[in-house]
């Protein structure tokens, strides 16, 4: 059994070594032995077999990102509430209040952005009336 | 398991104070959509009223002082010490807020809300003594700083300053974790007590592991208060964030930052002191140094404040330099002398920057005197002080600071930082000679008059910076008593 610091982790440097090898190897074999052919339908992007069309930086509207991250919030609220419910019952009452203290501030967030209009989708929405 | 550890009145009596702030500052959040009135009226005085609570809790909470949540945290008198400072700078911050805010009409209940979420999280920390806990209550602090720099988000100095400080001080939390995960995997312990009798035991890890978690987090906190070298993002940010944010900024994240960087460095990094006292050295004459200088060369009274800062700032590193606990009350008294003055000092800014923050210049507080005496008079009390005037918070602050540096042999850096102390008078004395040999101009022709809550803004400040100009006994003895860590 190796005791030293520095020679448990030689297998870990072993492994980094072989994979860094391996992976510089193979691409240095594709470039030596690959034939290269170079066009402009073979440098397009790969979209599926489709043709592209337009320029793939649209604006999109900074609704999407709102959600996005509210969404990201939220799904993470519902989480915890999964092992949560699994031990529920061994933790009795102690699991409950402090699931409470847990939940009702994310609620009233939720309430905050409800009525702040922060999930209105359409484009008169109380957000927008506002501006 | 613990039996229902939730229901242990002990703990909840001394979290206290953080349980007021974070319910109050949820409520007057969901108030705002609930009501739908935009007066800071109503959401201010409910904010004052919740500091005014928290500080009654936190003074409470010392009444039966000692560990809570199996030592996570701790009520002691450094706690309460730092507990009652930010929430007090939260007063002073809502204080002169209600003015600029109707100027600037931008008043929503969310800068209150953010700003007891801040404080929540900077009296998190006075009271952590868990590097989990302390990461938690940064966290809690800085994130809702980073927003209120960017409250007025029409402004593009604004949204400048906010985003600055986001990645700056995203960055430099990087650091203060990565030093926590060394410390956990070289004692496997976060609770500084714990950290502390390991490392002094005699299963003690190799001291370069234990230097480099501290060098980690003597860069994430160096950031937090705005200490050289890491003091870049502080001018940018004070000038361009509302200026009652600034104020808050340069007082409440700061004080709390040294609250947990003296504790950490004194108790779980102090068998390691003699390694990194040469780091605190030079960044305290560093910070003394390059803020004074770049003082002297500022047009705008905000930048200018946020080098006087930095330096500020330095003074303090030369506290934690000395490593004694005479340096670790002297910084606990400096700060309080701090922030009475600094905050002070914004006040008097966002009163004559006007609407759209236009006035920020030092040729904008010409003839301050003759249009608004009064107002002259307390930012003459709040700048001595700065300077470093007997009678003031701020002489005693330097002089016990540089008492406790000589006291622990540290000659050179109190020549040098009394030398800094002289450069620093220059640019303060500048914009009393402004106030009261110059004609007015603009600005202080069309300052608004004084509102009640306004005056109380500049009157509580002046008060605290005299009386611990005049009476220091009264606070120092309680910091002396305070300031043994090691528990």
């Amino acid at each position: 059994m190796p005791e030293s610091y520095a020679e448990q982790y030689f297998p870990v440097l072993v492994q980094a070594l072989l994979a860094m090898a391996l992976a510089a190897g193979l691409l240095t074999v594709s470039y030596l032995l690959g034939k290269r052919v170079r066009n402009r339908v073979k440098d397009m992007p790969y979209e599926s077999g489709m043709v592209p069309t337009g320029d793939a930086r649209h604006r999109f509207s900074v609704k999407f990102y709102l959600v996005a991250m509210l969404f990201i919030l939220f799904d993470i609220e519902a989480i915890f509430l999964y092992p949560w419910a699994v031990v529920y019952r061994e933790l009795k009452m102690f699991g409950f209040i402090e699931m409470l203290v847990f939940v009702v501030p994310i609620l009233a967030g939720f309430f905050y952005i409800w009525k702040k209009g922060a999930l209105d989708w359409s484009p008169d929405s109380t957000l927008n009336r506002k501006r | 398991m613990p039996a229902s550890p939730i229901f242990n009145p002990t703990d909840l009596i001394r979290f206290l104070p953080e349980i007021i702030l974070t319910a109050m500052g949820t409520l007057i959040m969901v108030l705002d959509p609930l009501l739908n009135r935009r007066e800071s009226k109503v959401y201010g005085t409910l904010s004052l009223a919740t500091l005014l609570a928290a500080i009654l809790a936190a003074i409470y909470a010392y009444s039966d002082a000692g560990p809570a949540f199996g030592g996570m945290l701790i009520v002691d008198g450094f706690a309460t010490f730092f507990r009652v400072l930010v929430l007090g700078v939260g007063i002073l911050t809502i204080l002169p807020s209600f003015s600029f805010l109707k100027r600037q009409q931008a008043e929503t209940s969310e800068f209150h809300a953010l700003l007891l979420f801040s404080i929540a999280g900077q009296s998190i920390m006075a009271a952590a003594n868990d590097l989990i806990i302390i990461f938690i209550g940064l966290e809690i602090s800085s994130i809702a700083s980073y927003i209120l720099a960017g409250y007025l988000r029409d402004d593009k100095r604004a949204n400048e300053a906010a985003l600055k400080y986001f990645l700056l001080g995203s960055f430099a939390t990087g650091f203060f974790l990565y030093g926590v995960a060394l410390i956990y995997g070289e004692t496997g312990s976060i609770n500084l007590s714990v950290v502390h009798a390991v490392v002094t035991g005699p299963d003690a890890p190799l001291p370069v592991m234990v230097g480099l978690a501290a060098a980690l987090m003597f860069v994430g906190l160096a950031f937090k208060v705005s200490a050289s070298p890491f003091q870049i993002w502080a001018p940018d940010v004070y000038q361009g964030a509302p200026t009652p944010v600034s104020a808050f900024l340069s007082a409440g994240p700061k004080a709390a930052a040294f609250a947990i960087f003296l504790r950490i460095f004194m108790t779980a990094f102090a068998p390691i002191g003699h390694a990194w006292a040469p780091l605190v050295w030079a960044s305290a004459l560093l910070s003394m140094t390059i803020g004074n200088f770049a003082a002297l060369l500022q047009t705008n009274v905000k930048r200018m404040l946020a080098y006087s800062s930095i330096a500020h700032a330095g003074y303090v590193m030369v506290a934690l330099a000395s490593r004694s606990e005479v340096g670790i009350a002297a910084a606990m008294f400096y700060l309080a002398a701090y922030a009475c003055m600094n905050v002070g000092a914004f006040a008097v800014v966002s009163h004559l920057s006007g609407k759209g923050e236009r006035y920020q210049s030092i040729e904008d507080f010409a003839g301050l005197a003759q249009k608004q005496p009064f107002v002259a008079a307390m930012l003459s009390i709040f700048l001595l002080s700065l300077i470093g005037v007997p009678l003031t918070g701020g002489f005693f602050g330097k002089f016990y600071i540089f008492k406790a540096a000589l006291e622990s042999h540290l000659v050179w850096l109190t020549v040098l930082g009394l030398l800094n102390s002289a450069v620093a008078a220059y640019y303060y004395l500048r914009l009393l000679v402004m106030m009261y040999f110059r004609d007015p101009g603009e600005a202080a022709s069309s300052a608004e008059p004084l509102t009640p809550a306004f005056s109380a803004a500049l009157i509580l400040p002046a008060i605290g910076t005299l009386v611990l100009g005049i009476f220091p006994g009264w606070v120092l003895d309680f910091a002396g008593r305070s300031a043994s860590l090691v528990k």
